[in-house]
């Protein structure tokens, strides 16, 4: 992948400013406290939530790649996926079960939608699919909770849950942050070497370039279409399980793919990277704003501070950071 | 047969440009605003007027204004919620400030506040496009709904976050805010408005500023290659669309619920205006009000569907299942017409031409 100037250029901004903005305002303002140590806890901890945002985003952009449909589904998947996981574990599997069984559904699921609705829409308006990722995800939500109601479930895979101290017991992370980074890590280059080396990988991108040329040279697009959002399932599941043991399994899971929007959109909707950093960016931009800016002006910015953020970057490049650069010809 | 425009011919330059070529559509017209201004109100009960007309009324000029944007002038937006939440503070805010200004002019105020803060949000249109775009509008969406839970200012301080419509009327005692105002009319009220809306809206894009509209819509490169400016014109549109947006939620606040949170613009209020132009038919002034009716009467009919056939289901279960329907219909009308209600009414008046005979 090549990287452009602009984009290191504003990167370097980035960098600059997310540490300049706290430094200065520790300066003047004598009621927020600023100390290295401190400002360093405070943007590991964004880095390290901002790789959960990925999560959610990596799913979207999977999608869009392939089919060029804007999933906004995705956070039904992931609510979903997790409430199966853990309906299916309290009727008794085992966990490792449980996941395997709803793998399988994900899978199902993906035949129905492109079976159902997909090869339906064939060839309609994007905001036409939108919307109708947008009926997936009422439908999605209704699903889950009818079937297994709609209280607040724990879903506890072991994973160590406690704040530790890190380099020399200045810095406070939480362990569980690490091990959700980790597994975000390795998801990506999972699906990195997935979309490289094996033959599907590569139809995957041959459709991702060109539909029509990949339907030419004889690549079945509807299978794709299914292993991609098949796909896509197997991320929300992953995400489901890392965000249901952080937050227990609710209603609200569906409501963080608004957080993985603004990662999408400064990342690129078209790249996989672009999603991971954009996580990045957003995560620690938002922490830091957060525990340096907001006190100034009210506080309880993180509702839209994330999309402030993208929308800046997006004045620079209106493609995303990653994306695919727009050619307009007439 | 009975339909058709064989026969009309038209002598003056101003018959040829009327909205309603056909002679039977302006029968039809004259008709539904007939049974609209005289018959709805005599025969409806209250509960009809109030909490069935009214939502539809003001939701279809939220949509009415969102189509403009987005299905005139292709610009994607998901912020709806937040300037009718603009439409409603601003109106809240010169309510209680200027107690003697008329409500009429409280509303037109405040759709033009809302039309202002839209032309902010709508600058950064000119450099991001289409998904991007749309995700960049949620920006407003959050940005607004969390500025007027934040600032007390604009609730007046109030404890609960919760602004009041005072009572206020259009002329003497016809009070159509507060609590003597009568259902019948707040909804003559909201009528009038919302007709003469629509009306200036049809007129609107068939000016050579709707013509632009549709061109930047089309393909916006082709556009600014025959000379339409991308700034004045995208703007105009986003600066209707919101005063538009900021009247209804004026309404939404003031005439139909009297008392509001900025919860009740939140993003799933831009998701349902969404859906109303989508479902009615996108570019179509007929679409909005047809959407807006599919989409306030279905939860209605849903919820209460379990009733008549008699299932006596939990109230929780219910709505789970009436989030499943409704996703489930969405994605059923999307497939079986992708252009919207207005394109099946379209359809039905080109068979209307032969029927009986279609030979």
């Amino acid at each position: 992948m090549r990287i452009e100037k602009s984009v290191i250029f504003i990167f370097i901004w980035t960098l600059l400013l997310m540490v300049a903005i706290p430094w200065t305002i520790g300066k003047v303002s004598s009621n927020i406290f600023f100390e290295w140590p401190f400002f360093f806890e405070v943007a590991i901890g964004g880095l390290l939530a901002g790789v959960m945002y990925s999560l959610v985003a990596l799913g979207f952009v999977l999608i869009f790649k392939a089919s060029g449909v804007f999933n906004f589904a995705q956070g039904a998947m992931v609510l979903f996926s997790a409430l199966t996981l853990v309906g299916l574990n309290e009727l008794g599997l085992p966990m490792w079960l449980a996941i395997i069984a709803t793998l399988a559904v994900m899978l199902l699921l993906a035949v129905a939608i492109e079976r159902v609705v997909l090869r339906s829409l064939v060839n309609q308006e994007h905001i036409i699919l939108f919307m109708a990722t947008i009926g997936i995800t009422y439908f999605l939500d209704g699903f889950g909770q009818t079937l297994w109601g709609s209280e607040v479930k724990i879903l506890d895979l072991g994973i160590p849950n406690n704040p530790g101290l890190y380099f020399d017991g200045k810095i406070l992370i939480n362990d569980f942050d690490l091990v959700a980074a980790l597994i975000a890590g390795l998801l990506v280059i999972g699906l990195a070497l997935f979309f490289q080396y094996t033959r599907i990988g590569r139809a995957l991108r041959a459709v991702a370039d060109d539909h029509q040329a990949a339907l030419s040279v004889g690549i079945p697009l509807k299978h794709i279409w299914v292993i991609v959002w098949a796909v896509a399932g197997i991320v929300a599941l992953v995400a489901g399980i890392m965000w249901g043991s952080k937050l227990g399994v609710q209603f609200s899971l569906a409501l963080i793919a608004l957080k993985a929007l603004p990662v999408l959109i400064l990342g690129g909707f078209t790249s996989v990277p672009g999603a991971i950093i954009g996580g990045l960016i957003i995560g620690a931009g938002e922490k830091l704003a957060e525990v340096f800016v907001a006190p100034l002006i009210g506080g309880g910015i993180e509702d839209w501070f994330a999309y402030m953020l993208a929308l800046a970057f997006l004045v620079f490049r209106p493609q995303g950071l990653f994306g695919e650069k727009i050619i307009e010809r007439v | 047969m009975l339909y058709r425009e064989a026969g009309e011919f038209k002598s003056t330059y101003q018959a040829d440009q009327a909205i309603l070529t056909i002679r039977q559509d302006r029968w039809f017209m004259w008709a539904l605003l007939a049974v609209a201004f005289v018959l709805i109100p005599l025969v409806s009960s209250e509960y009809w007027l109030g909490t069935i007309m009214l939502p539809f009324l003001i939701l279809a000029l939220a949509a009415l204004g969102l189509n403009v944007l987005t299905g005139y002038a292709g610009q994607l937006s998901l912020g709806t919620g937040g300037f009718m939440a603009t439409g409603a503070f601003a109106a809240y805010k010169l309510a209680t400030a200027f107690p003697e200004l008329n409500i009429l002019i409280v509303i037109l105020m405040s759709g033009a506040i809302t039309a202002g803060v839209g032309l902010l949000f709508g600058l950064p249109s000119l450099r991001i496009k289409g998904f991007y775009l749309a995700v960049a509008t949620l920006a407003s969406q959050f940005f607004l709904i969390w500025m007027f839970n934040k600032f007390g200012w604009f609730t007046n301080y109030s404890a609960s976050g919760v602004i009041s419509a005072p009572p206020m009327a259009v002329f003497g005692d016809n009070f159509v805010t507060g609590p003597y105002a009568t259902a019948e009319a707040k909804y003559l009220f909201t009528l009038t408005l919302v007709v003469l809306f629509a009306l200036m809206t049809k007129n609107l894009v068939r000016s050579n500023i709707g013509r632009e509209w549709m061109a930047v819509r089309d393909m916006d490169i082709a556009a600014e290659i025959i000379g339409i400016k991308m700034l004045p014109t995208k703007l105009k549109a986003f600066a209707y669309s919101s005063f538009l947006c900021g009247i209804a939620g004026a309404l939404w606040a003031f005439v139909y619920t009297g008392s509001v949170e900025p919860l009740a613009f939140d993003v799933n209020r831009s998701f349902q205006i969404l859906f109303m132009i989508i479902i009615g038919g996108l570019g179509s002034i007929m679409g909005a009000f047809l959407g807006s009716a599919f989409i306030v009467l279905l939860p209605i009919f849903l919820s209460n569907a379990p009733h008549w056939v008699g299932l006596n289901i939990p109230v929780d279960l219910i709505s789970h299942i009436e989030f499943m329907v409704f996703g489930a219909l969405i994605i059923f009308f999307l497939i079986v017409e992708p252009h919207g209600l207005a394109r099946l009414w379209q359809l039905l008046k080109e068979k209307l031409r032969l029927w009986p005979f279609p030979y």
